[in-house]
């Protein structure tokens, strides 16, 4: 069966930590960072790469357009 | 079996990356604003439909009045509450373009429902996207027409008081009684499946214009987390509790 691997880039410049990724996330993939941007606001980034699938919730629901999303399957050999 | 995080973040496995439309520079929306949302679909569906060249945008006044720097087409900033005005005469001047107008409840359903009805009624071939989020939040969270009852807003601290303050105006269902309009809905952006929603109704309303039907109204019940003293998760769970039933999603009127 094919597995289906996703993974988010996350534009720490211009993410302003709204959090609403975070909540929109099926596998619970991302988390807001103890770290601060220029801006003062806790950016997000992938706690959890390996749950990704890619669904691109994230991306719908973020107000700044910071998240870019991959999708990619993988068929298994064995 | 793994795969590296490098091998998936490769062009040929790209699902979603921001609009070619959106401008650089970053928003100055509060975080986790709607407007931020809905800019970004209106840009989607302007690329994805191949219009940019003919579009033209109506920027009103409100938090979105510098919405004219984000998205990459030609634009009209309009007086408060003067959006169906002033897109009313750049279609007619000029029929062959796209004309819409982005309106938030304090623009459209205060100081311009004179503008509002009369261009819906008219049934200027035009799409009205009316942003609702039941209170002034450019100037600091003032009650507006749209406020619920009972809802708190700093000039009423104690919640709307419909013997006092009237009752909040359900702006989309009035334009679907007037003949003029084509298609009157109201979506949500607090989902990622409300927001694909969104979009095709966008789609619509965009479609709507070649075809000379009429005024494509589009409300979005929408959140302001600054407003409202909320954070923007908790917001989008107010919405749901309080919002939607007073202002229920869905078509309202499709002709």
């Amino acid at each position: 069966m094919a597995k289906i691997r996703g993974a988010i880039v996350v534009d720490d410049v211009t993410c302003k930590g709204c959090s609403l990724c975070v909540a929109s996330c099926p596998t619970d993939v991302i988390r807001l960072a103890d770290e601060v941007n220029a801006k003062g606001y806790n950016y997000a980034y992938m706690h959890q790469p390996d749950a990704c699938i890619g669904c691109a919730n994230c991306a719908m629901v973020c107000p700044d357009s910071c998240i870019t999303v991959y999708k990619v399957k993988i068929a298994e050999t064995a | 079996m793994s795969i590296d995080i490098k091998d998936i973040i490769k062009p040929e496995n790209l699902v979603y990356q921001k609009s070619r439309l959106l401008t650089d520079r970053v928003m100055h929306y509060c975080p986790g604003c709607t407007h931020g949302v809905v800019n970004r679909l209106i840009a989607e569906v302007i690329e994805e439909l191949g219009i940019q060249q003919d579009t033209i945008g109506v920027a009103p006044v409100g938090c979105s009045v510098l919405m004219y720097n984000y998205i990459e087409v030609d634009w009209h900033e309009a007086a408060h509450g003067r959006a169906p005005a002033v897109g009313t005469g750049i279609k007619r001047l000029l029929p062959n373009k796209y004309v819409f107008t982005y309106q938030g409840d304090g623009d459209l359903a205060a100081i311009g429902t004179a503008e509002t009805i009369h261009a819906c009624n008219r049934g200027e071939n035009m799409v009205m996207i009316f942003i609702n989020n039941g209170i002034y939040g450019m100037t600091g969270g003032q009650m507006a027409p749209t406020t619920l009852q009972g809802m708190k807003a700093s000039t009423c601290p104690f919640g709307r008081d419909v013997e006092r303050d009237g009752n909040p105006l359900r702006m989309t269902e009035i334009v679907a009684t007037l003949p003029g309009t084509c298609y009157v809905t109201r979506h949500a952006a607090h989902t990622a499946a409300a927001v694909r929603k969104l979009k095709k109704a966008l789609f619509k309303a965009f479609d709507n214009q070649k075809n000379n039907k009429g005024t494509s109204f589009v409300e979005v019940v929408s959140t302001c987390n600054s407003g409202w003293k909320m954070t923007p998760v908790q917001s989008n769970k107010w919405m749901e509790d309080n919002m939607f039933p007073f202002y229920p999603l869905g078509d309202i009127k499709d002709v």
